[in-house]
Order: structure tokens, then sequence, then C-alpha cells
């Protein structure tokens, strides 16, 4: 590690010696440790029962080892996730770790010699361990460059001193040594551009606000992560708080701006109360407050909890939030950056942007600009999910294709479905179709091909999907959230999704389809902020590539993906039914009769199509099949199989 | 149960003590009102607008416009079923309409007895695990509509849901 620079006060100076010493013991520990991975997704899927039952045998037992509540590591299907620190073996990272696997790893792994090896993902450090393959090689991390979330899953993110050890706050003492301009050249140099969605370089809205006039400026950390299908903000926070923290602080030094606020989401507790605490840390650290570091630069931070509204994610909007007006956003220019909150200088960042710039600072814009492609610079985390084998958070230099997250990172599509689609982007970005896999990951190919890289959110479509019914999905999303201050946004939004309601209901017609792109185009030229102009992306991406699907709604009168409910009839083959009665038990309008042990029967009079005979049908009898227009979802698949041989 | 006016004004004026006294307070303290008396009263609004200068009229219009404030006493516990993206594509909305058959109330509504809030929400960040539900910010993973009536249970006890459902249990018994 690097000498500390000489401005560098006693107390952050003891605190990075206390910081070394904390975790070589981590390291080098004789007592076994267990860290948990204990983020939102981590409780969700039953961290929280882990630790419980884990610490309360430890105690029984009386046992000698420590356990630590990390954040998330990233691959969420493998949750809970469990790393385990023996001193004579290396550590091994464990999945889908529920009560009973944890004792069984502590009785025999950490107190005996099997190292339970069903149940590895991987392992963290170097040495043998009956052929368990490092972590990194693991197909959903080989392709990964962690940057952004390299302390994510790893330390304890209330532990300032964690952070501290992983050479936390060196970016920012970087920043104050070399100065205000430096800092700006380096990320300029660096090449990077904001990860909230639309690319816009860091430096270039940095420069505006320093040449802004005033003394008071403000830098705000927007993490109103409201993307439906995104929850890379909520990690980094939850896993990492520091660096963000970290990243606000070298912005706002080289901005001069004194006074910062975070407008985080009130759905992400976890995220608000990791930030409380990692925020008195800093005031002890003197890394907050007056005079910091004696570089007579000063800064306060405040949070402001998000009261849910879409549009906020818009930088005016979320400004008026702040304060404490309906969050409208306000016509372009005067930009933010010259005139933003209370009439301020105001630059927003996206959380992940704050996130990139430690290791900036820590490394310089050489390291940082050998990941990447030409234009765009750098990582992007991505949150993977919909219908895919493995999902998670994943980190991947930009420029990757499409194809290498899906297939290699996410492992595919489960139950040897078809890929039909991913959807970047969420409400603001569109769908990119199976045959453009190949297409490289970065903010221009995105924008090409009609989507938008977004804030990281992928959601991966197959074929049981209906891209009718994901573009009105995304419409009835954007249409609810439009704050309703431009007609064409609050209007047109509406008839689009009129339109699509009656096409998805069997009631389209051949004109619908030119309605639409006209509306779209109106929508995108006369509305005043970013929800507005991007609402109709869904629907034009998804009539740009799959124009067939929609002319079969309305011309054959048939949903091909057996998704839109009021084109499809449930069944029951004769041949199958046992008799069971399983579904007219769950059937909630009582449209299934028929005697025990004999054929039952729906009546498509009463019948609702909510499916939830299709669901309870025992699969040994699978006897419960839907018809859509001509074609049987059964006689599908056969006459595909037919083809194919 | 409206508290006696006294108490509440009491409490509010802590609140407020909270914060600096600005308009960019207005939001912050709307959510701890909420957060102390579960909805925003007519009553905590009329001493709002005394306190703080700021007219009722101004106060709902920001409170209206996000959907984290209510106006009318919560129930028991909170269901939130999420309708985000991965969610929709997992079933999502099956999920909201099954919950809205057992409790017998549409998203946004109480059921009769206040024992459950039924809400429908943008996006819950625990993509990786759709579907989800959760009950008082507890998240409940990989939901099914087969799990559904044991989550009920979990927070209302196991006879509720065949109070709630006794018509039907009553046909097939006959």
């Amino acid at each position: 590690m690097t000498s500390l620079q000489p401005h560098v006060g006693r107390g952050l100076r003891q605190a990075f010696t206390e910081a070394q010493a904390q975790w070589r013991k981590l390291q080098d520990s004789e007592v076994p440790i267990f860290f948990v991975g204990a983020a939102t997704c981590g409780r969700a899927a039953g961290a929280g029962e882990v630790l419980q039952r884990l610490r309360s045998h430890i105690e029984a037992k009386k046992l000698n080892a420590q356990v630590v509540e990390v954040g998330c590591l990233g691959p969420c299907s493998f949750e809970p996730l469990v790393i385990v620190h023996k001193s004579d073996a290396p550590r091994i990272c464990y999945g889908n770790i529920g009560p009973d696997e944890i004792i069984h790893i502590l009785e025999n792994h950490v107190l005996g010699d099997d190292p339970c090896k069903q149940w590895a993902l991987g392992k963290m450090t170097p040495g043998e361990l009956n052929g368990i393959e490092d972590f990194d090689a693991h197909p959903m991390m080989r392709q990964q460059v962690r940057n952004i979330l390299r302390n994510c899953g790893l330390i304890d993110p209330e532990n300032p001193y964690h952070y501290l050890a992983r050479e936390g706050y060196r970016g920012f003492l970087q920043a104050l040594e070399i100065g205000p301009d430096k800092t700006l050249e380096e990320v300029k140099a660096a090449g990077l551009r904001g990860r909230g969605g639309a690319g816009f370089p860091t430096w270039r809205k940095w420069q505006f606000c320093r040449n802004a006039s005033g003394q008071t400026k403000y830098l705000i950390c927007n993490a109103d992560e409201g993307d439906p299908g995104a929850f890379m903000n909520r990690s980094l926070i939850e896993g990492d708080p520091h660096a963000v923290l970290e990243g606000m602080l070298i912005a706002a030094f080289t901005l001069g701006a004194s006074q910062g606020y975070i407008y985080c989401r009130a759905e992400y507790p976890l995220a608000i109360h990791r930030l409380q605490v990692a925020i008195s840390q800093m005031r002890e650290l003197g890394l907050l407050g007056e005079n910091i570091q004696g570089s007579g630069f000063s800064f306060e931070l405040t949070i402001k909890k998000g009261a849910g509204a879409f549009v906020c994610g818009e930088e005016t909007a979320l400004i008026a939030s702040i304060e404490g007006q309906r969050g409208m956003p306000q016509p372009r220019p005067p930009f933010p950056a010259v005139s933003g909150l209370w009439g301020r200088p105001t630059v927003i960042q996206n959380v992940e942007t704050l996130g990139n710039l430690p290791s900036i600072l820590r490394n310089g814009a050489d390291w940082y600009t050998q990941y990447g492609s030409e234009s765009s610079k750098g990582t992007k985390t991505f949150a993977l999910a919909g219908k895919i084998e493995r999902t998670g958070l994943v980190e991947v230099p930009l420029g990757i294709t499409l194809k290498d997250i899906v297939y290699d990172i996410g492992g595919g599509i489960p139950a040897g479905k078809a890929l039909k689609a991913v959807q970047t982007g969420g409400p603001s970005g569109g769908c990119i179709p199976a045959e453009k896999m190949d297409l490289p990951v970065d903010y221009e190919s995105l924008t090409k091909a009609g989507s938008i890289m977004g804030s990281g959110g992928m959601v991966v479509l197959d074929e049981d999907t209906c891209v009718v019914d994901i573009a009105k999905y995304f419409l009835s999303f954007t249409q609810e959230e439009s704050c309703g201050k431009c007609a064409p946004c609050r209007v047109g939004t509406r008839a689009m999704l009129s339109i699509l309601e009656r096409i998805t209901a069997g009631e389209g017609e051949t004109a619908d389809l030119d309605n639409l792109k006209e509306i779209a185009q109106t929508v995108k030229d006369g509305s005043l902020c970013g929800l507005g102009q991007t609402a109709p992306n869904p629907v034009l991406t998804t009539l740009r590539y799959f124009r067939e699907e929609y002319e079969e709604h309305i011309d054959k009168g048939w949903c091909p993906a057996f998704v839109c409910s009021r084109m499809i009839s449930y069944h029951i083959d004769r041949d199958r039914c046992s008799g069971c009665g399983a579904c007219s038990r769950v059937c909630p309008v009582e449209a299934i009769s028929g005697e025990k042990k004999k054929l039952h029967v729906i009546d498509q009079e009463i019948c609702i199509q909510c499916g939830a005979c299709l669901s309870t049908c025992p699969p040994v009898y699978a006897a419960v099949y839907r018809r859509s227009g001509e074609l049987t979802r059964y006689e599908q698949r056969k006459e595909k199989k037919g083809k194919t041989k | 149960m409206i508290r006696p006016a006294k108490e509440n004004s009491s409490q509010i004026t802590d609140i407020l003590a909270r914060y600096p006294a600005n308009r960019g307070s207005l939001i912050p303290i709307l959510q701890d009102v909420q957060e102390k008396f579960g909805y925003l009263s007519e009553e905590a609004v009329e001493e709002l607008e005394r306190l703080m200068g700021i007219s009722a009229n101004e106060i709902y219009g920001v409170a209206t416009f996000y959907t984290q404030f209510r106006f009318s006493p919560p129930g028991q516990h909170t269901i939130r079923s999420c309708q985000g993206t991965a969610c929709h594509v997992r079933g999502g909305r099956q999920l909201l309409q099954e919950l809205q058959q057992h409790l017998g109330i549409k998203s946004g509504q109480t059921t009769e007895d206040g024992k459950f809030d039924l809400e429908r929400v943008a996006c819950l960040g625990c993509c990786a695990l759709a579907p989800v539900v959760s009950v008082d910010g507890k998240v409940h993973a990989q939901i099914t509509t087969k799990k559904i009536p044991s989550i009920l249970s979990q927070y209302a006890g196991p006879s509720w849901l065949g109070q709630a459902e006794t018509g039907k249990e009553d046909d097939e018994n006959t």
C-alpha cells in the first residue's frame, strides 16, 4: 500500500492503521468465519433464517466462530450465499445455503474434513481442496470484471475499517492532493459517462457547473432507482455504501459544492440505513464537515427519501421533489448544472457513476480505459433477471456482446425454451430480438438498435413472453407514472395504451399499427422530459422487430405466446384427465365440473382465463392445455418438433 | 381511531422540530407524520397548515402526487405485490389477481376487518428472485399462486382465510 499523503490528519491516519490490522486479522484468522450475504435479496431468499440458525448453533455449542454479514456478491439465483473461512483451507463460497445446509457445513467442513463440494460454487483464495474450482472460473463470474462491485459481498458494509483496508478513501485523498483541476482532467481522460441512462460525459457536466456563477453549489446523488427490473444501485449501496460516498466527496470537491443530497427511494429501507450508518462513520473519521483533512474543503450530506414517483428520476423533477414540490419536470435550459436546486448550480449523478470515481482517482485514467470499447469506457453493472437460468447482478466491461451476457454469464434460458428478446433500459428502453445477440453492449450500439443502455436493467424474455403484452406492460407503467404536465405524454400514452389493450383483447384493427407509430412519434417529439421522450420506445422496438406478432394478434386473433388471456381458452385433455378434481377446487368461478375419477370439463362461458387450473393440474397428468387461434400449445410444439426432424 | 387533537398536535410539533423551517422539509415531514399515524389525516394536514404556513390545498397537492402517501387509516398488515418487469414475466399479474381473490379486495383497498392492505408497487428491487410479494416489509421470494394462502395465514392466523372462503368450502362438503 502506498504511503499516506502528508496532509492526512492523525485520526484518519490511525484509522488506516487500525483498518490494516483488522483486515489482516480477518484474512489470517485462526477462528473460522462465516460471511453471510445479507442484502435485501439475500434476506428475501432466507439469509435471515441462516444467520439465526448459525448464531444460535454457535452459541449453544459454545463454538469459537465469527459471523460477518456482508452485501451481495451478485449471483442472486444461488442465494443465500455464504463464504466460509477456515484457517487451514482455502475460502469457499457456497450457494443455495439454507439453515440445514449451513449447520451441515459447520459440522462437516469447519469441524470436519468434508468441504461439502456439492454446494460449493468455488474457492475464493488459492490452494487445493477436493478439486473445487476457483470462484472466478465459475461460468457466471469468468467474464465479469468487478471494479465498481469489488467490495460487495466481501466486506462488512457497516464496518468502515473494512472499506479503509481495501484502499478506501484513497481516491478522495488523491483528489485532495492533485486539486480540483487535475481531478477533472483525470475523469475526462477516463472517458467516464453517466451511468443513469443517457451516457452524458461526466466531466462536461462538471465543467458546466464549475463555470456557472455563484458561490453555493450542490451535488445530488440520484438513488431513486425507479426502473422496474433494476436493482444495481440498491446492491451497491447495500454492499459498499462508502464507495458511493467517496465518489460524492470527489465530485463535490471538484465542483466546489458544499452541500450534497442523496435522493434514495423509500422502498429501499436497508440501503437508507446503510447510508445513515456510513455517513456518521465519515463524520467520525473526519471525512465530512468543516475543513476536511485540513484541505479547506467543507462538505455536508443529507439523505432525502423519495416518496414514490418514477418521474423523479428525471433531474429537474428530482430537484422539485427535494424542494418540497410536486415532482414535475421543468423545461431545459437552463440546465441544472447552471441553475438547479434553489436556483443554484447543481450536478446530479447516478449512484454507479459516483461509484466509479474512487477507482479512477486511485488507479488513474490509463488503468480505467483498459476496460470498455472505443466510445464507452470502463465497466457497467447489469441486473440480469427474467427468463434466465442464472439471475443476478453482474459487472462487465462495456462492449461485451449480449450473447455473452445471456448465454455465458446467465447460462441461457431455463427449461429448454427459446430466447425471444432482451429488454434493456426499462420503460425507456426497448426489446432487442434474439437474432441481434451479437450486438455489443455500449451506449451507441444499443441506441442504434432502438433501445438504450439505461441504468442497467436487463430482462430476458423467452418464447412464452408475448411482446405485445410487454409493450402494453411498459406503457401502462409510463402512462401511470406520467406527471401529466405535457399533453403529448399524458394523452398520447393513454391513447397508445388503449390501442394495445384492444389488440391484446383480440379487437385490434389493421390501421392500429400505423396509428401507434404516429402517436409514438408525437409523444417522443412533444414531451418535455426523458420519461415522455422515451415512453414510446418499448412499443417502437417491438413494432420494429416483432411486427408479425402484432399482426397475428390483429389478423388471426391469436396470441402465439399464449399470454393475452382474452385470446386464449383453457381445455382439459380427455385422454390425460384422471378426474382428481384439483382444478375444480382452485377454479375461482367454478367453471370446472366433473365427477370424481371422471373427465372434468371447463365451461368456456364461465371461465375467466386465470390459469389457476393449468398451474394446479399435477404434472403427472398435465391434462390442462391452452388454445389460441388455430393451434393449441400442444399442437404448436408438436409441429415445431416435426419441422426440426 | 383518532387520538385527542392535543396529543396529535404535540407529536406533530415534535416532528417539525427535527427539520429546518423551510419548504424543502415538507416531504420528509409528511413522511414522518405518516409513519407516526399510519396516514395523513385531515386533522394532521390542518395542523401542518397552521404550523408551517403552507395551505392545506398546497399540502394535498404535493402529497397526492406521490404514491407513498395515503389518506385513510392503513390495515394491520400491508401486502405489496411487485409488478416489476421481472415479476411481470414470471407471473406477477396472476399473483396480484390471486391475492385480490383471496382478500376479496382490489389493490389500493383494505379488507373490511382492517387486517390487510393490498398495494401494487412498481418494483421492490428483488428482480432476481421474481416473483416477489412483501408483507410488512418482509420480502417473500419466488412466490407461486399456491403459496399465497400459507403466507396470508402466517400473518392473520389459519382461520382467517377459512372465514373468507367459507362459501366455497360449504359447497364442496355438500
